[in-house]
């Protein structure tokens, strides 16, 4: 069974040409899709470097339960959805336990689960690389938007410094610990989180020779 | 200018160095001007000056803007400030369908887009579950138009990187070449950058006639070509005073800021994924890493020429390959995804076949109406979410797609090499001298495209 991602493929998401509802053509857009579920796999996983993975971990982290919310095996992936009270203890382990050394932080980044039934929508998805043993692992933690502080990965690794910046331009997942949580793509004074699913995607009027022109759902309609 | 100007009682003249009064220091603000009267306007013993370099400057590669503490000519503090060129890539693919998704995403790194697109491709692929029914000829041509590429992009940090040394004949040769990796891709692709070749479940379209034999002639004439750099450069002392022992970083230094590529390659440690994590069959190649243990900018250079050679071999065993295999599909068979799977040239350029036309125009309603929903609604790709990492020219280039079912991404995010590699920059300049903060930029090599995304 393949992770429910918490969210339906129904309704949010606006066309950029315009279309309201889906754009769907097919007649079966405007069937509702049924409410998500989190899902979480059994053990053994039926691969043997995940099962490698989570048995040494569980190994060098004592009260794991605690830590770990969920685990989802799917298409050859691990993926440990943490607590982000336990976030850096467990990286620590990672990181420096013999039998895991996850010594490269491959990529930080953030996805704005609109309809997570936890009601935490917010993700901070790290994905590890051991080069010892040449695994690849993914460690998620979700916050919600009302108070979305997690810790920073800096101290363990230094190269989350600008995807933690980044992803706090584009999403406000704010880490506790950054050295210096500032935006890094958009223009300081920047209002919003714009890769958040309920900014609009060229939501701005834009100036053009001291006139304004509406961004594309404000313009004039002929329909 | 003499010191009697800097006593004299004057209001500030057209060229003088405006200022505002921060706590107790006086902060000048300098553009342009003359350089000793903005040094006479500061007060005495003030050495340290802030040099903001960039984000317009020919050695930046780019839109990068470096803010420089320097003191004398030694680089205290370097901070680097990008996102001038962010065009909000990854939160448009969430509005177009899994197709679409790639015209945008080959913008990113403009000099190896083929790179994001097959990283891209291949994790659709894993979404969908269609790997294994990727027909081989396409993978093949994959692996085959991702190594020109690489040759190509590494020529583009060459000549940059000596145009921005001062060694211009180093970028006039870099760019000679590249031109004719460029023709090559226009010749297979279409276009010479943004190719939006690679699509999810294949190709957009196979190779053209001729092109194995353009092929083979450059790779004729490439290894000439590789002997020519090292003859004018490596053992040049100019060029060696000036990247020897400079910007050293070590593997422990580079794990720990994320860098992979070449630069952690020149640090001593083989990491590739073509060999680590093989994908796109590149296990089957027979191909050597690069690597050398200096660390320094001289050894990244030098690990770049060699991997344009090992490029070379690849691209040779790529043709031995497509000519065992001969003529096939390179788009899987599954007619829901397969698209655009019928293009041909007409007299008015590439488009659908005019036999494709007139199937679904006069023959089959059926085939009309499934042309028409895959290319206006495009296809579904089941939930869940991958990762996938593809070694680029400048290092681990992955891409985590999440889908939610629909037939637009839910989410796209490219882990650019350049812009984790930058980050390695302060590490590499701060205490060195100014002058060694353009070898360093150089060395890494950023695209900005990339890095803004």
């Amino acid at each position: 069974m393949s992770e429910l991602v918490p969210n339906g493929a129904a309704g949010r998401r606006r066309d950029a040409f315009g279309a309201s509802g889906s754009g769907d053509t097919s007649g079966f857009g405007g069937l509702v899709a049924p409410p998500p579920v989190l899902t979480s796999s059994e053990r053994p996983f039926g691969d043997e470097q995940a099962d490698t993975v989570y048995d040494a971990l569980e190994r060098a982290f004592p009260g794991l339960e605690e830590a770990i919310e969920r685990v989802v095996f799917d298409r050859g992936e691990l993926t440990l959805h943490v607590r982000r009270e336990h976030l850096l203890a467990v990286a620590r382990t990672l990181r420096d336990d013999p039998a895991l050394r996850f010594e490269l932080l491959s990529s930080l980044s953030g996805a704005d689960y609109l309809d997570d039934p936890s009601g935490r929508r917010l993700h901070s998805v790290v994905h590890l690389a051991s080069l010892t043993y040449r695994r690849r692992i993914r460690v998620e933690v979700s916050v919600s938007a009302e108070d979305p502080v997690m810790p920073s990965l800096t101290p363990v690794w230094p190269t989350a410094d600008w995807h933690e910046r980044e992803t706090y331009d584009f999403f406000g997942i704010i880490y506790e610990g950054h050295h210096a949580l500032t935006r890094i793509m958009m223009p300081d004074d920047w209002e919003g989180y714009p890769q958040r699913k309920d900014y609009p995607l060229g939501g701005i009027p834009v100036d053009y020779k001291g006139a304004q022109v509406p961004p594309p759902e404000k313009r004039r309609s002929y329909s | 200018m003499s010191t009697d100007t800097r006593t004299q009682p004057s209001g500030p003249g057209p060229y003088e160095a405006g200022f505002t009064e921060s706590g107790a220091n006086r902060v000048y603000t300098v553009t342009g001007g003359d350089w000793e009267q903005v040094l006479g306007a500061g007060e005495e013993g003030a050495e340290r000056i802030v040099v903001n370099m960039g984000p317009q400057h020919p050695s930046t590669h780019g839109v990068l803007r470096l803010v420089l503490d320097i003191e004398g000519e030694t680089v205290l503090q370097t901070r680097l400030v990008i996102g001038y060129l962010h065009t909000g890539i990854e939160k448009s693919c969430e509005f177009r369908t899994w197709t679409q998704a790639v015209t945008y995403l080959t913008r990113a790194d403009y000099l190896s887009p083929l790179y994001s697109e097959t990283a891209f491709c291949l994790s659709v692929e894993r979404l969908l579950g269609i790997t294994d029914q990727v027909p081989e000829r396409a993978t093949v041509i994959r692996v085959l138009v991702m190594e020109l590429q690489r040759i190509s992009s590494h020529l583009v940090g060459l000549a940059t990187s000596g145009m921005e040394l001062g060694a211009t004949t180093a970028m006039i040769v870099g760019f000679r070449e590249r031109e004719k990796i460029l023709d090559l891709l226009e010749l297979i692709t279409g276009l010479r950058m943004n190719h939006a070749y690679v699509r999810p479940g294949g190709l957009a379209q196979d190779l053209p006639d001729g092109a194995e034999k353009a092929i083979m002639e450059f790779l004729a004439d490439m290894p000439g070509r590789i002997k020519e750099y090292h003859r004018l450069l490596t053992g040049q002392p100019i060029w060696k005073n000036r990247l020897i022992d400079v910007n050293y970083l070590d593997a422990a230094s580079c794990l720990a800021l994320g860098v992979t590529g070449p630069i952690l390659r020149a640090a001593g440690l083989p990491w590739d994924l073509r060999k680590t994590m093989p994908y796109c069959g590149y296990e089957t190649y027979e191909f050597d890493v690069p690597t050398a243990t200096e660390a320094d900018s001289f050894a990244r250079y030098l690990v770049r020429l060699e991997e344009m050679g090992e490029s070379l071999k690849i691209v040779e065993q790529c043709l031995d390959k497509l000519a065992k295999l001969g003529p096939g599909p390179v788009m899987v068979a599954d007619k829901k995804i397969a698209w655009p799977a019928q293009l041909s040239v007409g007299s008015d350029g590439m488009g659908n076949s005019l036999d494709h036309i007139r199937k679904i125009m006069g023959t089959s309603m059926e085939a009309l109406i499934h042309h028409f929903k895959l290319v206006t609604e495009g296809f579904r790709v089941p939930p869940g979410q991958v990762y996938t990492a593809v070694e680029a020219p400048r290092g681990e280039l992955g891409c985590h797609v999440v889908s939610d079912g629909g037939t637009k991404p839910f989410r796209v995010h490219l882990r650019d090499p350049s812009f984790v590699n930058l980050q390695a920059v302060p590490a590499m300049t701060e205490g060195g001298q100014v002058g060694d903060v353009i070898v360093a930029v150089a060395s890494v090599d950023p695209v900005l495209g990339g890095v803004d995304r």
